[in-house]
């Protein structure tokens, strides 16, 4: 029989608490409505945070996701603009700027992963550097304001992100189909073993004849094509983009990983443990948000404490020998 | 007389299972104890005990005849008891004479006395007959040369209890011999030693006492001279060994791997050309540093090489270890702990992890689970459960798992780079036999080994590399102990200089 785990169960205990704790709060943090939109908002980092966890697993680091978000927005909203004239407004114009992000997000990827893997960069400097990168370039694009989709593609793509079955919108659903598929993907799949071994000790996995370099480069094309499928999903949201789109989202993103009990060194991911920390993150938001018994200002610095508590919580006891 | 250290019926217990049962020991000034038993029998453990790593479950640890009051490393080292580990304890990226003041800098004032410290350590190093600078970064430094650091640090530190895990494992025989001075001298000035070792010449060299340990409790003590190595052999595995090395098989048939003019790139192996057949144990000699574990990376493609391999009379490109095992070539690395297992990771993950590809798309894990009980059944790996990390294992499991990891990707052709490292003498057997019963099986077998009666008992035909290049081989009646060297060294075969 398994032991269960304090340090596996943390964070579920920790979401659950939470829960308890808004619900007496403010009874209207049970409305459907409100957990609905907890969830939806949850989304786009979730899914950016699913691929992250990979990223992080297999001992690397993403710091761009958050630029690449907003220029791929800007993109996808500039073509499809542009495709207005040609092809009209109807669901061909915005499936091909749905294209545009989501390839977009995996060449952004590719060019991530081959400068750590083939030019062999570190990868703190190399995404430090596309995060510059690719905020500059939707801001340039936007001209230092803001770019707008077209009013006409606007109504018809609002289902997008606002529409689904029920109370469960479409961002919900994607998030817990990726969430299921990430799990699987690291726990039953070749490639999630390799990803975990080269976290682990990159030596061992080259000797073990693991190509070490192709699965590093495919965690960051994953997370660009995450990246892509939550730009997706965010643009019906308000229609737009700009410089400040998305500015901070890498950071909660890596926090949402580290709660979720991924170790920051590598090695060890959860993909579940993950959800439940970009969970954990917008709910202390949206509780925040319901009472007036703290300020939503110091939202902040409640996550925060709560990163680093979890991390504290979850390091390894040390083993007697 | 006092023991200057003593452990005093200590038992240590980890969770429910005691490992120690009721040791007695005593370390005396001016006197050298062996502590010989196979892995697993606790001699890391008392080690741990007497240097303060470790908290006795039971009983006591005496220094000086009173309970002694150390109860972390440092503590034991401020009170002269200073421990030796096999893995070392030096900052990569911090010079020599840094390393040596680690924690105890020499000060003018607030200014670090750089002169001082560097003068010191040049003066330890030279007692050591050792060229190594004060200078030099701990990474630029081969691992003998950073044994003699560790050792040069421990000299610092005025040690009246020296105590040492397996000291001359990775020291060349010159090294040795400095280490044995050094062991000599240390004993003449009154400090009470204590080593671990597996190397039973050494032990009868240099031990005035030896305690012989098996599961857990002390099973013989003996003085200088009491005990022969086949006596100690014996004590350890609790019946009579016969010869350690199964009987050679009829040597090769065809030929199955050919290499041909094989350079590193950069590296320090050059033109090496040779030949393995079907059925063949083919052993490759020579000194620390002439190549031989840059070759067998070169081989299989973790070091890039130029020069031609063919696998039955096929040539073959192998630019990775994915080209090697695709034409069944596999390497087991001489480094299990940082090339060869991942310490972090339970069993099962570790033994699939080359072999993924036969386990399905969806990893089949009741076939993995399998494959371990086969595993542990086959190659008689002993652990608690599947569960327990492979850091947790001892080295000889430790080994045996690596080896059940190598031979599930089925190659033809294994390469096996110091099989017995660290291991005692019972896993030693088990492994000779196995690597015997490849070649049985009409495999061909590559044994690179530092421990020459290894390659001796193993091999039916010699390589000796000296320099990078292959100075020679030695085959038949010609193998003998005196031969290799000569090759190694740079001299002719006796016959031939006769």
């Amino acid at each position: 029989m398994k032991r269960l785990d304090l340090h596996v169960l943390g964070p579920l205990i920790a979401l659950v608490a939470l829960f308890i704790l808004g619900a007496l709060l403010n009874p209207a943090f049970l409305a459907p409505a409100n957990l609905s939109n907890v969830l939806a908002r949850s989304a786009f980092i979730g899914l950016i945070a699913v691929g992250m966890t990979f990223v992080i697993t297999q001992g690397g680091l993403d710091l761009s996701v958050g630029s690449m978000a907003a220029f791929l927005a800007g993109i996808s909203i500039m073509s499809m603009n542009a495709l207005v004239p040609g092809l009209g407004e109807n669901w061909g114009t915005i499936i091909l700027g749905m294209g545009v992000a989501l390839l977009g997000g995996i060449a952004a990827g590719y060019v991530n992963g081959a400068l750590i893997t083939k030019a062999r960069i570190e990868p703190f400097i190399v995404t430090l550097g596309t995060m510059g990168i690719f905020r500059s370039l939707v801001t340039w694009l936007a001209d230092g304001g803001t770019l707008s989709l077209d009013s006409g593609l606007r109504a018809i793509y609002r289902p997008v992100y606002f529409g689904g079955i029920g109370w469960l919108t479409w961002p919900i659903i994607t998030l817990a189909v990726i969430a299921v598929l990430g799990e699987w993907v690291m726990r039953h799949t070749r490639f999630g073993r390799h990803v975990e071994a080269i976290g682990s000790n990159d030596r061992v996995a080259r000797y073990s004849a693991v190509d070490v370099q192709r699965v590093r480069l495919l965690t960051y094309v994953l997370l660009g094509a995450l990246v892509g499928l939550a730009t997706i999903l965010y643009v019906p949201r308000l229609g737009s983009a700009s410089g400040s789109t998305g500015v901070l989202w890498e950071l909660e993103a890596i926090a949402a990983v580290i709660i979720g009990g991924t170790a920051l060194k590598g090695g060890r991911g959860r993909v579940w443990g993950t959800v439940v920390g970009v969970l954990i993150l917008s709910m202390i938001d949206n509780i925040l948000n319901l009472t007036d018994l703290v300020s939503p200002y110091l939202n902040g610095a409640i996550q925060g404490v709560i990163i680093v508590l979890a991390v504290v919580l979850q390091r390894e006891k040390r083993t007697a020998e | 007389m006092t023991a200057v250290l003593a452990l005093s019926k200590v038992t240590k217990s980890f969770g429910p299972v005691e490992v120690l049962h009721g040791v007695d020991l005593s370390l005396n000034a001016g006197e050298v104890l062996a502590l010989i038993g196979e892995n697993g029998a606790g001699k890391s453990t008392i080690m741990k005990i007497l240097g303060g790593y470790l908290a006795p479950t039971s009983g006591q640890v005496l220094l000086d005849g009173q309970p002694a009051s150390f109860h972390t490393g440092p503590e034991a080292e401020a009170q002269g008891v200073v421990v030796i580990h096999q893995e070392f304890n030096l900052a990569p990226d911090l010079t020599v004479a840094a390393n040596i003041f680690l924690g105890r800098e020499l000060t003018r004032g607030l200014r670090l006395d750089h002169a001082a410290m560097r003068a010191a350590t040049a003066d330890l190093l030279a007692r050591l007959d050792t060229s190594i600078s004060p200078d030099t970064l701990i990474r630029e430094l081969s691992v003998p040369d950073r044994q003699m650091v560790e050792i040069a640090k421990a000299l610092s530190r005025n040690a009246r209890v020296l105590i040492m895990d397996e000291p001359s494992a990775a020291l060349t025989h010159r090294e040795v011999d400095a280490l044995y001075a050094q062991v000599e001298r240390l004993r003449s000035e009154g400090v009470a030693l204590m080593f671990c070792s597996h190397r039973l010449d050494e032990v009868s060299h240099l031990a005035d006492r030896i305690t012989v340990l098996r599961d857990g409790s002390v099973v013989r003590q003996a003085v200088r001279g009491e005990l022969s190595e086949d006596g100690m052999a014996t004590a350890m595995v609790g019946r009579e060994l016969a010869d350690i090395f199964p009987s050679k098989g009829s040597g090769g048939t065809e030929e199955l791997l050919r290499v041909d003019g094989l350079s590193l790139t950069g590296g320090p192996v050059r033109d090496v050309s040779l030949v393995l057949r079907k059925g063949e144990v083919l052993g490759i000699a020579g000194l620390v540093g002439s190549g031989r574990t840059e070759l067998a990376e070169g081989i299989v493609g973790l070091r890039p090489a130029t020069g031609s391999v063919s696998v039955h009379g096929r040539p073959v490109r192998i630019r990775g270890p994915r080209d090697a095992a695709a034409a069944g070539i596999a390497y087991l690395t001489e480094d299990r702990k940082e090339a060869g297992l991942l310490l972090d990771k339970p069993l099962t993950p570790n033994l699939t992890l080359a072999a993924l590809d036969r386990f399905g798309f969806r990893i089949d894990q009741k076939r993995e689970a399998a494959e371990m009980a086969r595993a542990r059944k086959e190659f008689d790996i002993r652990a608690a459960s599947d569960d327990m990390n492979a850091g947790a294992l001892s080295g000889g499991n430790q080994q045996k798992l690596l080896l059940a990891k190598t031979m599930l990707t089925e190659p033809e052709i294994v390469i096996i780079d110091e099989p017995t490292r660290g291991i005692d003498i019972g896993t030693k057997q088990q492994i000779y036999a196995f690597i015997r019963s490849l070649a049985g099986q009409g495999k061909g077998v590559i044994v690179i080994s530092s421990e020459m009666p290894e390659v001796l008992g193993l091999s039916d035909r010699i390589l000796v590399m000296r320099q990078g290049r292959i100075a020679g081989s030695v085959e038949g009646n010609q193998m003998s102990e005196e031969n290799i060297v000569r090759l190694a060294m740079g001299l002719e075969r006796e016959e031939e200089t006769a």
